[in-house]
């Protein structure tokens, strides 16, 4: 399927993640609606795209940490998408998210709370019509929980599960559902770290798989091709063997 | 972790952030450093390099505005140019001054305030720049104009980042009708040839010459220049009516590894010399003809990091200008030096120059301009000292873009107003400057 996706939607359209996959979109749809929780951001990415594309630019207010997580962003979509990308995500601090429960409790709202009622909520509604295509940025860290990153990567598995359900349900109803697993990718997420080069992907990569995996309706994908192997071997490794692993 | 600029010499160890939003701003500079905006990495030398904080303007590449009356486009500094060229060509737009890569940053634009092949017609970069906002040492964003901050606004274009750092610029494209370039390439068989070639083509709005660096004697200065002029849609033969105004093509070639520099030698760099000089003898018989602007402005884009043909060791870049009145000796002596040394340069380009602008620190003066590559090696430093010698003793300068070895006096006599520049940073900055590179250390700026 080539032709053009008539709307569109970025929810966390301001991450560096967010505007690759915005832009790349930009190219073959009618209509982006842009969703974030900075206004004023907000506004700078949507003037972006006018002035260098035709395509048709709205954008909404959206926090999942909001009271209804985001939900009421349904309400004012108009019209509803036919695309919606997800790429709400926190990583926080593991340090700081073990001592701090509040700390902790924000990474898993932010990571699977808040990103799977709304694509669970968009998921009824595209059922309702009959089509649609949801994308989940979800992490290779939700595959195993490691010593270094477990709050995020438990979020993140909780955010995987989900969205793997909800394809399940949805397979018969004309609704896919893609989980995208990043790997590591150079963002102010990871800003300061040292990355392997051939595992970090930039974000205008993870835009390029993104819009390729809707267009050709994968369920799971990683972007670099790597991952796949990598995390093969490391959901084989025996607990036993795991736990000793600590440095992962 | 370890950057350069494009020549890959010198290469240094620098802190790098990267800038996404302007909020971010005052809480990199309250780390008390002192810091460098960089773009593309796409000058030469040590321009954009900062061993306690290097700044990545790349994030930084929203576009604002485009007014579509006037062409008036507002855009974030870090906004590739072939971006602007990928949107605005489509729509019959050009930026009125574009540098021989479309790779660089506009902000990067700025700071060097870019010339190209029409600067004798149409001055610098900065001539279409209506304003800019630059983040000073406090934090604080200032709009500068020629009307507003216009001290400010004058040290800045051309001033390699060290006033401050450059948030967005507005600046004017000018209409097109087509996507193609009307091309002219004229042999000249000396100095003298070449350069009455370029006085008879002051009314073409590009020229640009290579120059044969091996050829001696009687046929110092030989070459080829090219002249070009944008072509209008009733000029353009059927073939390519269909879409005048079609964008670059994507895709590149590749430099898979570096190429040993023992390849470049006197007898490869001959060969390829004499074969550019026999191409340029049959495109001169072939006569004019449309070039799409990308292969006329932008040929070696077409190569993925062309600078790994020079080799592990990296390249340097020597380009001056000497004032019209002693550009005819002054540039012989320069190729004399050159040929002498036998190490040669693949890539020699002359250019006409017109009145320099209004830029504190910006290169471009009348006269005629010399740009050589050559790859770094143990004999390449002596015989570029040597180049800024004959330079300076025509009144001529270096270009700071390309610049990574040249000595503080020699940039110091070179620009005249440099003192003005000074006392302008200083004003913006304090008595110690915040905005440094290592070009500026060197030099003691």
């Amino acid at each position: 399927m080539n032709e053009r996706i008539e709307t569109a939607l970025v929810i966390g359209a301001t991450s560096d993640i967010g505007r690759a996959i915005a832009h790349t979109l930009a190219e073959d749809s009618r209509t982006l609606q842009l969703a974030a929780r900075d206004a004023a951001r907000l506004q700078r990415e949507m003037q972006d795209h006018r002035v260098r594309t035709e395509v048709a630019v709205t954008a909404y207010r959206c926090d999942v940490l909001d009271e209804d997580g985001g939900v009421s962003l349904l309400d004012a979509l108009d019209p509803l998408p036919d695309v919606a990308v997800c790429v709400v995500g926190l990583l926080g601090d593991q340090t700081e998210s073990r001592r701090d429960g509040t700390a902790a409790e924000q990474v898993m709202r932010t990571n699977y709370v808040g990103p799977a009622l709304l694509m669970g909520a968009l998921a009824e509604r595209f059922e309702q019509r009959g089509s649609g295509v949801l994308v989940g940025v979800s992490s290779v860290a939700g595959e195993r929980g490691r010593t270094s990153n477990y709050v995020y990567g438990s979020a993140k598995a909780g955010f995987t599960a989900f969205l793997s359900g909800l394809r399940g349900r949805m397979a018969t109803s004309g609704v896919h559902v893609v989980t995208v697993k990043p790997g590591f990718v150079y963002t102010r997420m990871t800003d300061g770290m040292d990355l392997p080069g051939r595992l970090t992907a930039t974000p205008e990569e993870v835009a390029t798989a993104v819009v390729a995996a809707i267009r050709r309706r994968r369920d799971v994908i990683y972007v670099r091709r790597l991952w796949r192997p990598i995390m093969f071997v490391l959901r084989a490794v025996p607990e036993r063997l795991f736990k000793r692993m600590s440095r992962l | 972790m370890m950057l350069s600029g494009w020549g890959r010499y010198p290469a240094v160890d620098c802190q790098l952030e990267r800038l996404r939003r302007h909020e971010d701003l005052p809480g990199l500079l309250h780390r008390g450093t002192t810091l460098i905006a960089r773009g593309n990495g796409r000058s030469y030398g040590d321009a954009a390099l900062n061993p306690e904080l290097t700044l990545s303007m790349l994030a930084m590449n929203r576009m604002r505005a485009f007014d579509a009356g006037t062409g008036l486009l507002d855009c974030e500094a870090g906004v590739p140019l072939a971006d602007i060229l990928n949107t605005f060509v489509p729509r019959g737009w050009f930026p009125p001054v574009v540098p021989g890569t479309s790779l660089v940053t506009v902000g990067g634009m700025v700071a060097a305030d870019v010339h190209g092949k029409n600067h004798h017609r149409d001055g610098t970069f900065g001539a279409y720049v209506e304003s800019l906002t630059l983040a000073g040492a406090d934090g604080t964003t200032r709009t500068c104009s020629r009307t507003e901050n216009a001290d400010l606004f004058r040290a800045t274009l051309g001033g390699m980042g060290l006033t401050g750092v450059i948030l967005s610029v507005r600046f004017r494209l000018r209409p097109i009708e087509t996507a193609f370039v009307m091309a002219e390439a004229l042999v000249a068989s000396d100095l003298d040839e070449m350069m009455a070639l370029f006085e008879a083509s002051r009314d073409w709005r590009y020229s640009v010459a290579w120059i044969d660096c091996l050829a001696r004697g009687a046929r110092l200065g030989r070459g080829v220049m090219t002249r070009g002029a944008f072509m209008e849609r009733a000029t353009l033969p059927p073939r390519l009516t269909s879409d005048p105004l079609r964008p670059a093509p994507a895709g590149k070639l590749q430099v898979p590894a570096d190429v040993p520099s023992a390849l470049l030698n006197r007898v490869s760099i001959g060969i390829f010399n004499a074969l550019c000089y026999r191409r340029g003898r049959r495109r001169a018989r072939a006569g004019a003809r449309p070039v799409h602007f990308d292969r006329f402005f932008f040929p070696l884009d077409r190569i993925e990091a062309w600078n790994r043909l020079y080799g592990r060791r990296g390249l340097v870049q020597y380009q001056c200008v000497l004032p019209k009145g002693e550009s005819a000796v002054g540039i012989a002596a320069l190729l004399e030096r050159v040929a002498a040394s036998g190490q040669g340069s693949f890539l020699g380009v002359l250019k006409l120059f017109g009145p320099a602008g209004e830029g504190l620190m910006s290169f471009p003066m009348e006269g005629y301009s010399l740009a050589l590559d050559f790859p770094v090696r143990s004999g390449t430093r002596a015989l570029l000292d040597g180049l800024d010698e004959i330079t300076h003793r025509h009144g001529g300068r270096v270009y700071l873009a390309k610049d990574a070895r040249c000595a503080p006096e020699r940039v110091r006599e070179g620009y005249p107003r440099l003192d003005a520049f000074e006392a302008v940073r200083a004003e913006a900055s304090g008595a110690r400057p915040r905005f440094a590179s290592e070009l500026s250390r060197r030099l003691a700026l």
